[in-house]
């Protein structure tokens, strides 16, 4: 598989970054995948263990919500966390849906979109998306970005983290830890074509078993992403645990972060060079001279010969 | 000499009217200029000027609550001079005039002229909402605390926000480079008589009739016209 290189040419796209990141290999690499079978998972979280292990993160204990979802939900320190939900199904059946959440690694990441920091996130040629914390400010723009609420504000350094899809293991040619341990099979990883056509597989095994609206969740709106679910109801992502239907870079976000900050940034160029040339072309408002009462003009013009009244 | 006299002069800008003024202007001035850095990547380079990228971030905000406070002061002291008045409209209908300097076409004003109200105003109306939305977005304070809707919403809002400010800023600085005499007004605060009936004809008759007293400058505290220094 040649996903798996990632040096410096391979950075696709950086935040903060107007200028165009290297592109000028032939893209022979191949876009990656980690395909998450919803339908196979049994919450055993190997998969948690094993992020935290591998990243070396050690989160809170914490205590007990009342579910089975801990740590409750992502933070600095865990990058991933198994949600689950209880699904009465049309019959009147109980499904225990549970999913893997972590960062969806879009196509079109909404983190380095909202990202002030020059290559503090960027998209590797794989697919990856990369917090790079070295150049990260701790401004938490990241989380406001993100169509699907990941990032997580560290109090221990103010940096933003997330799961990296283990790009550290994935440039020497590993998997992701989650997908080595899972006991199921649940978690695959490989060329995003392959994830896909694995992924096709099982969806076509599903709707035979009576799942007819089985699906691959690979939402268009982000430009497809490089983490992507089986779900046994694609018609219905927010069942499980509130994955967005149409998950998409807010218009919000669009608004502050796309072509009006140029815009203004050139306007205010402007604003500064017209009142020069005005300046230039018009000349200032020269101050009037001497005092309206020729008396007090000439006992003025006195005192500033004598010097004033400063000390 | 060649410009008139202001040893003599009418005091406009008291002693706590000009350091409140320069307090907020620098900190305005450091302020646009950080938030310039994270407000477009051209500008990122501005964050060398706070002594790097992370430290710009968690002196901005500081920085912006520092101001806000003397600028509400400065709004409440500045709040009557600013009303607007009817020859204020007709005055600018002659922007024309104003920017070919045809002034002695222009209809007297009062102490402050109707572009002077103007930037008072557009900093009124923007500086809170720069604060409360600043406030919203601020990390590691109060960020994490609020939907995420809000947090974009505040982090736009504060972008077009900071725009209109700046703009105004450039407004105002250029305005005192090109109208001469009104930058030692606000660093020594006297002007001219001369200087004071040209361009605020209104306010220079009411002080000549004595009924206004030049600049007060009433601390925030105490009341109007005290006596701060050689009035005629």
């Amino acid at each position: 598989m040649r996903g798996d290189q990632i040096n410096l040419q391979d950075i696709v796209a950086r935040s903060a970054s107007p200028t165009p990141s290297p592109h000028v290999r032939s893209g022979n690499i191949q876009q990656v995948a980690k395909l998450i079978d919803v339908s196979v998972c049994i919450g055993c979280k190997a998969c948690q263990v094993a992020c935290s292990e591998w990243n070396d993160l050690r989160d809170e204990v914490g205590h007990c919500h009342g579910v089975y979802d801990n740590p409750i939900d992502l933070s600095a320190e865990s990058f991933e966390v198994m949600r689950f939900s209880e699904y009465v199904n049309e019959e009147g059946d109980l499904e225990w849906l549970i999913r893997k959440d972590n960062c969806m690694h879009c196509a079109e990441p909404g983190c380095l979109k909202a990202c002030p920091a020059p290559g503090a996130i960027v998209q590797y040629a794989n697919g990856i998306v990369d917090f790079n914390s070295e150049h990260c400010i701790g401004c938490g723009y990241c989380r406001a970005g993100c169509p699907f609420d990941i990032p997580r504000y560290s109090e221990k350094d103010n940096k933003a983290y997330k799961c990296t899809l283990c790009s550290d293991r994935v440039y020497h040619g590993l998997e992701p830890a989650c997908v080595k341990s899972c006991p199921t099979s649940a978690i695959m990883f490989g060329t995003k074509e392959a994830m896909l056509d694995y992924g096709a597989k099982r969806v076509a095994s599903l709707q035979e078993r009576g799942y007819e609206n089985a699906g691959i969740y690979d939402p268009a709106g982000v430009g497809g992403t490089h983490v992507v679910y089986v779900l046994q109801h694609a018609d219905k992502p927010e069942i499980y645990s509130g994955l967005p239907k149409d998950p998409q870079i807010s218009p919000v976000v669009e608004a502050w972060k796309g072509i009006t900050k140029p815009l203004m940034s050139a306007v205010l160029g402007l604003s500064v060079l017209t009142g020069f040339f005005h300046y230039m072309i018009k000349g200032p408002k020269e101050e009037p001279e001497d005092d309206p009462d020729p008396e007090k003009a000439a006992a003025d013009r006195e005192l500033d010969r004598r010097e004033g009244d400063r000390p | 000499m060649s410009h008139s006299n202001v040893k003599h002069g009418i005091l406009r800008y008291g002693w706590w009217t000009r350091t409140n003024h320069w307090l907020i202007a620098i900190s305005f001035v450091l302020l646009a200029l950080s938030g310039l850095a994270l407000f477009y990547p051209t500008f990122y380079s501005l964050t060398g000027l706070f002594g790097g990228p992370e430290e710009t971030r968690i002196f901005h905000p500081y920085l912006g609550v520092f101001m806000t406070l003397f600028f509400l002061i400065q709004a409440v002291r500045f709040f009557g001079d600013n009303l607007i008045r009817r020859h204020d409209v007709q005055w600018m209908k002659q922007m024309p005039d104003l920017l070919a300097n045809r002034d002695e076409r222009l209809p007297p004003v009062g102490k402050n002229n109707a572009g002077q109200k103007l930037v008072y105003w557009l900093f009124l109306a923007t500086v809170p909402v720069l604060l409360v939305s600043g406030v919203i977005i601020w990390r590691p304070w109060f960020a994490d605390g609020v939907p995420l809707w809000l947090h974009r919403t505040a982090a736009m809002v504060h972008a077009y926000a900071a725009f209109i400010a700046i703009i105004t800023l450039v407004i105002h600085v250029y305005s005192a480079i090109w109208v001469k005499g009104s930058i030692r007004a606000m660093t020594q605060g006297r002007v001219s008589h001369a200087w004071a009936r040209h361009h605020h004809g209104l306010w220079y008759d009411e002080i000549m009739r004595g009924k206004e007293r030049g600049d007060d400058t009433a601390l925030p505290s105490t009341g109007k016209h005290i006596e701060t220094g050689k009035d005629r």
